[in-house]
């Protein structure tokens, strides 16, 4: 079980998609200008990564080493433009306001990377769990992002909830204050990139403060006089 | 005889940093006394609210970075800065416009890179950009200098106008002119008259233009001009990066000028128009971000001058000193690798 515990804690936060292997960047900078794009794209990474990471711990015994790439990046292909599909049939708002990210996920190096670092190496159950979790901690990045450039370009949360949720959602949009200007930088790139550097320091800095509060003492430590690295 | 012996430099200036930025800060009042003759006295409450939100900043940054807060307040730095920001936005912006943008200059462009000497950009100017980016209404909304305004600001008025929140029907006859507080700077005109098919000459007949030369912008850039000699003289600055804004500046609009004087703005006119004076003096000169070898400074100051007489000319905002700054800036190691000053003893060439 401690296997399982481990793979979310790496997806989650230690080896977080976003925060540590800062892998899929140019989705995460670019469609998290509203916290309902952050989850609309963040969700449909999941269901791709989720998938993708199944059938490549399926077929993994079955591909040749020297054309897994091609094989794992067909597979990837074949999700990503089945969940477009579905995401134009039952979200159409939202397919629209994703507009080129949403099949762009095919491109993204976290699904690829998850593919080739954990499924092709992993039983189906381990791999679903870490396309799980791994995903997870993508989309949690993205919401968070979001909601941070929403709240301070609009004041709003979850604008155009509807757009995901259909149109019962309406009434989940928050309206945290009222702005006569909306804070452009916030919407705009820099933004995202701004925003997205604090979130890694808040991320290094919770770190450091657990390692002060929680030095390591591992028993087997290495005992030898001069040490130049402990990993 | 007796055979003293002391190591080099054998003569040395006691500039310290809160001197040379103190000077620097008392060069530029000539400036800003004109800027608030001409312009009310937004400038003057923007500049005591830029500076102290700078200080309160710069003491919480610091205080974050466990650094010592009293003597790093006291080099007059951060106060700088924000005498910069606050006189190159509109003097009547709200006032959350500055206490943003001193904000981010202070605690993002400065503090995260390091504090004073470590920063890639200048502070204020960074921060200028950021704020054009991101407020652009107010950004752009200057005020008629008060020589030819309807209704000149006082400072009550001034103070109403930059801390309460005007309603958005007032902020529309405000832009319209009706109360004749607010209008397009000299540049802004030219480029709107230009985009609607006027030629030079049409558009400097609007009111902002007494016989071709903006109006209160001229003895504002002199000003400035003032300032910037005061500090050759004092050699807080060297003339390289200034001669090099203003020489390439000039060069290149008069030959726009020659070349076809019914769409480009004269050499005076883009001498003394904007922040041409305040940025060649005070802004490109900044010791941090600026090339440091002789040759570099002189690179340094004809790629601002060219970028902003390219952005004035053909781009999308009416004056380009930031972007310019900005631009310059991120050359400025490159330009240090490649005029690299000859050490004494070694050739030129290899």
């Amino acid at each position: 079980m401690s296997e399982y515990k481990n793979i979310a804690w790496q997806g989650l936060w230690k080896n977080n998609p976003g925060l540590v292997q800062l892998l899929g960047l140019c989705p995460l900078l670019a469609v998290t200008t509203t916290l309902t794009n952050a989850l609309g794209l963040g969700l449909a990474t999941l269901l791709v990564l989720m998938g993708s990471n199944i059938l490549v711990s399926l077929v993994r015994d079955y591909v040749p080493k020297e054309i897994r790439i091609p094989v794992f990046v067909m597979i990837i292909a074949a999700l990503v433009t089945t969940v477009q599909l579905l995401i134009n049939a039952y979200a159409y708002g939202l397919y629209l306001s994703l507009g080129i990210f949403l099949p762009l996920i095919v491109t993204n190096c976290v699904i690829i990377g998850r593919a080739e670092a954990f499924a092709s190496r992993n039983n189906v159950f381990k791999a679903a769990f870490d396309g799980l979790m791994m995903g997870l901690g993508f989309t949690l990045v993205l919401a968070l992002l979001g909601a941070i450039r929403e709240i301070l370009s609009q004041g709003t949360l979850f604008s155009g909830a509807d757009q995901l949720l259909g149109p019962w959602a309406k009434g989940l949009t928050i309206q945290l204050w009222q702005v006569d200007t909306n804070f452009l930088l916030a919407m705009l790139p820099p933004g995202a990139f701004i925003g997205m550097g604090l979130l890694i320091a808040l991320k290094n800095v919770i770190d450091t403060q657990w390692t002060i509060r929680h030095p390591i003492t591992s028993p087997d430590a290495p005992t030898r006089a001069r040490i130049t690295k402990v990993s | 005889m007796a055979f003293k012996i002391a190591s080099s430099p054998h003569l040395t200036q006691h500039n310290q940093t809160h001197t040379v930025m103190q000077r620097v800060l008392l060069c530029a009042l000539p400036g800003v006394a004109v800027q608030c003759y001409f312009f009310g006295f937004g400038s003057l409450i923007q500049i005591i609210l830029a500076i102290s939100v700078a200080l309160l900043c710069e003491a919480a940054v610091l205080f974050l970075r466990k650094r010592a807060i009293k003597s790093t307040l006291n080099d007059n730095s951060a106060m700088l800065t924000a005498l910069l920001l606050a006189i190159s936005i509109p003097p009547l912006a709200p006032w959350w416009v500055i206490v943003i943008g001193t904000c981010f200059a202070i605690g993002i462009v400065k503090h995260l890179y390091g504090g004073l000497g470590q920063n890639i950009f200048n502070p204020a100017m960074a921060a200028y950009v950021m704020l054009l980016i991101a407020f652009p209404v107010q950004m752009t909304t200057w005020v008629a200098p008060n020589s030819i305004a309807l209704h000149p600001v006082g400072l009550l008025q001034s103070i109403q106008y930059i801390f309460t929140h005007m309603p958005q029907a007032s902020i529309d006859s405000y832009q319209l002119g009706v109360d004749g507080i607010s209008m397009a700077t000299p540049l802004d005109t030219v480029k709107t008259s230009l985009s609607s098919g006027l030629t030079m000459q049409e558009s400097l007949q609007n009111r902002i233009f007494a016989d071709g030369l903006p109006v209160g912008w001229l003895w504002i850039n002199l000003a400035y001009l003032v300032g910037g000699l005061a500090m050759l003289k004092l050699k807080l600055i060297r003339w390289q990066i200034s001669v090099g804004v203003l020489c390439s500046l000039f060069i290149l609009s008069s030959i726009g000028f020659i070349l076809n004087p019914d769409s480009h703005l004269g050499p005076l006119v883009h001498l003394f128009s904007g922040a041409t004076m305040l940025s060649a003096f005070f802004i490109a000169t900044d010791p941090v971000t600026a090339a440091t070898s002789l040759k570099g400074r002189l690179l340094f100051g004809a790629l601002i001058g060219i970028l902003v007489y390219v952005i004035r000319t053909f781009g999308g905002y009416p004056d380009a000193f930031a972007f310019a700054v900005l631009l310059a800036n991120l050359c400025a190691p490159f330009i240090d690798y490649y005029v690299k000053p000859r050490a004494y003893g070694h050739r030129i060439s290899h």
